[in-house]
């Protein structure tokens, strides 16, 4: 009952044997090795699995892997490049950290659509995410900061 | 300054060579007790053991807690990883230097005065020697007893502490990994537990071929006693067998629960030991007198990540990693549970998702372990389902408080009573008996009775309960209810959030009666000039005096706290407009952790304190019904989310050359009263029990 589904996982190919409809959070951490993407409640409520699929947020906990045969999959690992990381660097954006992999992932669709949000916007978008430590106002800063960041890169 | 007596860290593993090694590939390794669980602390004690030893932080590697190596420092737990573990950090590596530079001296043949020592190397007269702690380890021993003889540095000398290094975890937290959940061992097999619903009930039936035909792939039950276990090389197998798993169990002897069980009121008719503590009753006639009553219900910890453990038996020696508090804490628990020599157990600590005190992390353990008893040779990884975490993780406990007051002719209070209805926050919940798989393993030892004490600096259900305000005479009345209808243990703050809340309510309520400002009334109070530092503080940085009249629908709202009445100093001013739900939209905060060892980890947790109190007193219930926690998952327990994120000032008062104080938990109890002035100012009516629930607000403006 498993089968090769081929994507593209942050830049590459690849083809995992995997159950069609196990969950893609599992074959991207256990079968792939690429963590970045976290089980928080597997029920789309806290967005700790956030991945890019074509470049939209999905939650990667009840997504099944076989829908994503043929697609580009992005997780945090995939953004390590990305103005987001150091801009959360500078800020310490972040305590324990567990949120954060999804929260990246979905500023950086949030980015790539809208190069000025307001902190209103960057909050709206990051609805789907929770934060248990209340990190919230350096995340909030971060994502303001890597805009800028990409902005004034994007001018030079 | 020298110390009299060590701090308790240190006192307890007073060999310097537990604590630090100056390694032959040129490095410093530095062995701490306390760990990281979301605070920053590691990064904060590395920066210690740079500035005492004037070593560089890049040539420093931090190792914490582990059974086998670090010392033995408890739980890292109560805002006290920098008051005692980085006090007792600092002496040991005062020392260790003064005995490097003694050694330098006999080597140079000078006097240990003329030495200094830079970037980790001996300078004579300012000059290299050759010298380094590194060249010179050979020579030296640190198998020797602190002392506590040798004083640290002098604030001027200080290069290190004080200022916002960088967090040394995050970067591969940002890359995709550093947490226990995220290990993998060769042949490691994932595994998932069948929770006992209620204590003492006990497994009827079950149904193996309806949970392997719901996993779906090769998987492994294991049973031992009402322990029940699935085991698999997949783990999309196991959390499938998990998941199916409850509706295939028949439990017997599950006590039903019911909503009512999960409000404060409750405990009221429960059993409890009664305690007296502070000045005798007396009766003041012809004051005028105030009472009032909050309360907060049960609440959860509610890690982002379910609780994780990885465990190993390997050759009659298990391995345990957890996110736990204390390694040997849990090492000691988990000898207990599976009768085992903790001799035969090494625990070491490895990252979890933010906790906030007492969580499954020792639960999820001791799963792993039992499993790994059962199976040698084969690496478990457990991981909780986030059903199981909100279902039994131990609770933040709900708490009523009580206050009556007695007001003299100035309208300042003569006497005040706190009275305080409270579960357990600490009481033994970590002993082997009461983690839960012990409860279901063979020959299950009996459960212990928790107990706690009520004296009440720092207390636990009776934490900050003594005001820090000058009130002639002050006693407590606790009633301690051992056995509340769920388990309970340390959350954040323990009792200091809910007795704040009350206090700090309480005395806007009070100033009433003389029509005083609550600003004005808290500073005719404190004596303590850090104390007052911080609500004036505060008080400006929100624009207190634009404060108008109650009942316009916006507040503005103060609380002030000196955790534990002996720690960090945090005055906060909230400003809210309440419509349908209270929108907290902005918060000011002025806090005195005296010196500052990281200034920006200080704020990141003072700031963090703020939200999840906010979230706390704004949403946060657990909901108690049929066989246990109905309230499972997120959309049962909501808490604050990012467009509900008030805009927060912070600052950090300079607290010169005083002691560090621990802030990890300073401005809870302040934040929650600060939300229930504001919310009292906006309606021109009080709300005193949480959560502030739209339901409560439509009833306090009836």
């Amino acid at each position: 009952m498993t089968d090769r589904i081929a994507f593209t996982l942050n830049g590459k190919p690849v083809a995992p044997r995997a159950d069609p409809t196990a969950p893609l959070l599992d074959v991207l951490r256990n079968t792939l090795g690429q963590t970045g993407a976290r089980y928080g409640c597997g029920a789309e409520l806290c967005g700790a699995c956030m991945v890019l699929v074509d470049d939209v947020p999905a939650y990667a906990c009840s997504r099944e892997v076989g829908t994503v045969a043929g697609r580009v999959v992005t997780t945090v690992e995939g953004l390590a490049g990305h103005a987001l990381i150091r801009a959360f660097l500078d800020e310490q954006a972040g305590q324990c950290g567990y949120c954060l992999s999804g929260i990246i992932v979905s500023a950086a669709a949030l980015l790539a659509a809208n190069p000025s949000p307001t902190r209103a916007e960057i909050a709206a978008a990051l609805e789907p995410h929770l934060c248990r430590c209340g990190a919230h106002p350096r995340i909030l800063r971060a994502v303001a900061k890597a805009a800028q960041m990409l902005r004034e890169g994007a001018a030079a | 300054m020298i110390a009299n007596t060590l701090p308790k860290s240190l006192a307890d593993n007073p060999r310097l060579d537990r604590w630090l090694q100056f390694r032959p590939d040129g490095r410093l390794r530095v062995c701490v007790g306390k760990v990281e669980i979301g605070q920053g602390i590691v990064t904060a004690l590395a920066q210690i053991a740079a500035d005492e030893l004037d070593v560089p932080l890049a040539r420093i590697d931090m190792l914490s807690g582990d059974t086998d190596e670090a010392p033995d420092e408890g739980n890292t737990s109560g805002s006290q990883s920098i008051e005692i573990g980085g006090a007792s950090l600092r002496m040991v590596c005062a020392e260790a230097r003064a005995v490097f530079l003694a050694e330098a001296a006999v080597l140079l043949h000078c006097v240990p005065e003329e030495l200094a020592v830079a970037q980790g190397a001996m300078l004579w007269l300012g000059r290299p020697t050759g010298q380094s702690y590194w060249t010179l380890a050979p020579r030296v021993s640190l198998a020797r007893e602190a002392t506590g003889a040798v004083a640290a540095k002098p604030r001027a000398a200080r290069a290190v502490i004080g200022r916002s290094v960088p967090r040394l975890d995050l970067p591969a937290k940002l890359a995709g990994g550093g947490y226990v959940h995220d290990m993998a061992l060769p042949g490691m097999r994932h595994a998932r537990v069948l929770r006992q619903p209620r204590p003492g009930a006990t497994l009827a039936a079950l149904d193996e071929a309806a949970i392997r035909k719901a996993a779906g792939g090769e998987m492994e039950v294991l049973r031992s006693g009402d322990f029940v276990a699935f085991l698999a090389d997949s783990e999309t197998v196991a959390r499938r067998a998990a998941v199916a798993a409850p509706a295939y169990a028949r439990w017997e002897g599950v006590d039903t629960l019911t909503p009512a069980m999960g409000e404060a009121m409750w405990l009221r008719g429960l059993p409890a030991d009664d305690r007296a503590l502070g000045a005798p009753v007396a009766a003041h006639s012809g004051l005028l007198k105030h009472q009032a009553s909050y309360s907060r219900p049960y609440v959860a910890h509610a890690a982002l990540g379910p609780s994780c453990a990885v465990a190993w038996m390997r050759d009659g020696h298990l391995t345990i990693w957890s996110h736990v508090q204390g390694v040997y804490p849990l090492r000691q628990s988990v000898a207990g549970a599976l009768r085992l020599d903790p001799a035969s157990i090494t625990v070491h600590h490895a990252h979890g998702a933010g906790c906030y005190g007492h969580n499954a992390a020792d639960d999820a353990a001791l799963d792993a372990a039992a499993i790994a008893q059962r199976r040698p040779g084969v690496p478990v990884r457990v991981l909780w389902q986030r059903e199981d975490e909100f279902g039994f993780e131990p609770l933040g406990t709900a708490m009523l408080v009580r206050l009556a007051a007695s007001l003299g002719p100035d309208g300042r209070p003569v006497d005040l009573t706190t009275e305080i209805w409270s579960g357990p926050h600490v009481g033994g919940a970590r002993a082997a008996a009461a983690l839960l798989a012990t409860r279901v393993l063979p020959d299950p030892p009996p459960a212990p009775v928790p107990n706690e004490p009520s004296e009440p600096n720092p207390g636990a259900g009776t934490r900050n309960a003594v005001p820090y305000y000058d009130i002639p005479a002050h006693r407590i009345l606790h009633h301690f209810v051992a056995r509340p209808p769920v388990r309970t243990s340390a959350l954040r703050g323990l009792g200091a959030l809910p007795n704040v809340f009350a206090l700090e309510c309480f005395l806007d309520e009070l100033a009433v009666f003389s029509k005083t400002d609550p600003v004005a009334y808290r500073l005719s109070l404190l004596a303590d000039p850090r104390a007052r530092a911080v609500v004036q503080r505060a008080a400006a940085m929100a624009g207190w005096e634009r404060r108008g009249a109650a009942g316009s629908g916006t507040g503005l709202g103060i609380g002030f706290a000196r955790y534990k009445n002996r720690s960090g100093y945090a005055a906060v001013v909230a400003e809210v407009v309440v419509e349908q739900a209270v929108r907290l939209t902005r918060v000011w905060c002025a806090a005195d952790a005296g010196l500052a060892i990281n200034p920006d980890g200080v704020v990141n947790q003072l700031e963090g304190g703020i939200v999840q109190a906010a979230s706390f007193v704004l949403k946060e219930q657990v909901v108690l019904d049929g066989a246990g926690v109905a309230s499972r998952n997120w959309d049962s327990y909501p808490i604050l989310r990012f467009p509900e994120i008030p805009e927060i000032e912070t600052v950090l008062m300079d607290g010169g050359d005083e002691p560090p104080l621990g802030v990890g938990e300073c401005t809870m109890g302040p934040t929650a009263a600060a939300i229930g002035n504001a919310v009292a100012h906006a309606l021109g009516a009080r709300i005193r029990d949480m959560p502030f629930t739209r339901e409560r607000i439509v009833a306090a403006l009836a």
